[in-house]
């Protein structure tokens, strides 16, 4: 199978830079999220649409990102 | 690359056209353990990071029995070419990589760009689940020439017997956090081992996630005093990025004196007493 309707973009979420990666394999929509640095991936979900997929992944990293502590430096 | 040494390196396009090989075997490891279930290089096999290339009871990385179980039953004996390949620039693949020198295996290789450039590609992907005729793996000793320990990573930094270098970003250098955003926390202070450099891994690394030339590679790392000329060892969080780093310098490079602390920040930043520089 080829992945379809393949896109990759960045947004601000939360107050981090994240890159959105989003594919269509077969039915399935699997959407990927990772901080733009150091790059980790950190957040996915699958969905039947673009859009609900991206929703519930953005859904996981905005909790995920809540819990990243800043220090005074 | 210099002419002899990028045969470390398989391009997507080789991968396409050799994956299925007799003697050849592709295998994905990512960071995120679900990726290859998403759709994979078809005919690749695929290694959980968490269970199958470490020690699960002590921390430590796979153990000679396990590995050669692993090898076996993916279908690799000690004459397969190794393809590896994964998510975030090929992270993980480092670290496979890494432990496969570890371990002796001589034809071991990463597909250049990873798994985010097979999927930008367009190129086919698979979900089955692909089983192996089993074959028998003999490692070797551990070559530990490859590996720091905590007792020679305190020794360089006080008396600067290897270049320390950190790969992590600038804000786990510097301390502003204590983990990749969106990660969990993984040690009590933040900040970097006192006198290590701070060269972040993406920097190998060019935006479609292949490596840089060697020309890039080497003004890189000479701009921060890292020649080769002296040893080198690198660390991180929990390895796997300064695995990549490790990679870059010891098969792109060729540096000859190169490390990889995998005990990085989870050990040292958790360390009772332990010096830390912001």
């Amino acid at each position: 199978m080829k992945p379809e309707d393949y896109s990759r973009r960045q947004q601000e979420l939360g107050g981090w830079q994240v890159t959105i990666e989003t594919y269509k394999l077969g039915d399935v929509y699997h959407c990927i999220i990772a901080n733009v640095d150091p790059g980790a991936r950190f957040a996915r979900a699958d969905g039947p649409t673009r859009e609900e997929a991206e929703r519930v992944a953005i859904e996981k990293a905005t909790r995920h990102l809540a819990q990243t502590r800043k220090f005074e430096v | 690359m210099p002419a002899t040494l990028p045969s470390v390196l398989v391009t997507t396009e080789w991968v396409a056209q050799h994956a299925t090989d007799a003697g050849v075997r592709v295998v994905e490891v990512d960071v995120d353990t679900t990726a290859y279930d998403q759709g994979h290089v078809p005919g690749a096999a695929g290694w959980n990071w968490t269970t199958e290339l470490c020690d699960t009871v002590v921390r430590d990385i796979v153990p000679p029995n396990k590995l050669e179980q692993l090898l076996g039953k993916t279908g690799i004996d000690n004459d397969t070419t190794i393809v590896l390949y994964g998510d975030n620039n090929n992270w993980f693949a480092a670290w496979a990589f890494w432990q496969l020198k570890i371990y002796g295996h001589d034809d071991v290789r990463i597909m250049d760009g990873g798994r985010k450039k097979w999927l930008a590609e367009g190129r086919d992907l698979s979900t089955d689940k692909t089983s192996f005729p089993s074959k028998t793996y003999k490692a070797k000793s551990p070559d530990t020439s490859l590996r720091a320990f905590l007792p020679e990573v305190q020794e360089a930094m006080k008396k600067k017997a290897a270049a320390l270098v950190d790969v992590r970003s600038p804000q786990e250098f510097t301390g502003e956090i204590l983990s990749p955003p969106g990660l969990p926390e993984t040690c009590q202070r933040g900040g970097h081992i006192p006198g290590a450099k701070s060269i972040p891994w993406g920097k190998n690394c060019n935006d479609d996630g292949t490596f840089k030339s060697f020309d890039e590679l080497r003004a890189l790392y000479s701009a921060q005093g890292i020649s080769g000329d002296q040893p080198v060892i690198a660390y991180c969080r929990i390895g796997e990025r300064s695995s990549l780093t490790w990679f870059a310098l010891k098969h792109l490079l060729g540096f000859q004196k190169v490390k990889n602390y995998d005990g990085s920040w989870t050990e040292w930043g958790n360390l009772v007493g332990a010096p830390v520089e912001k």
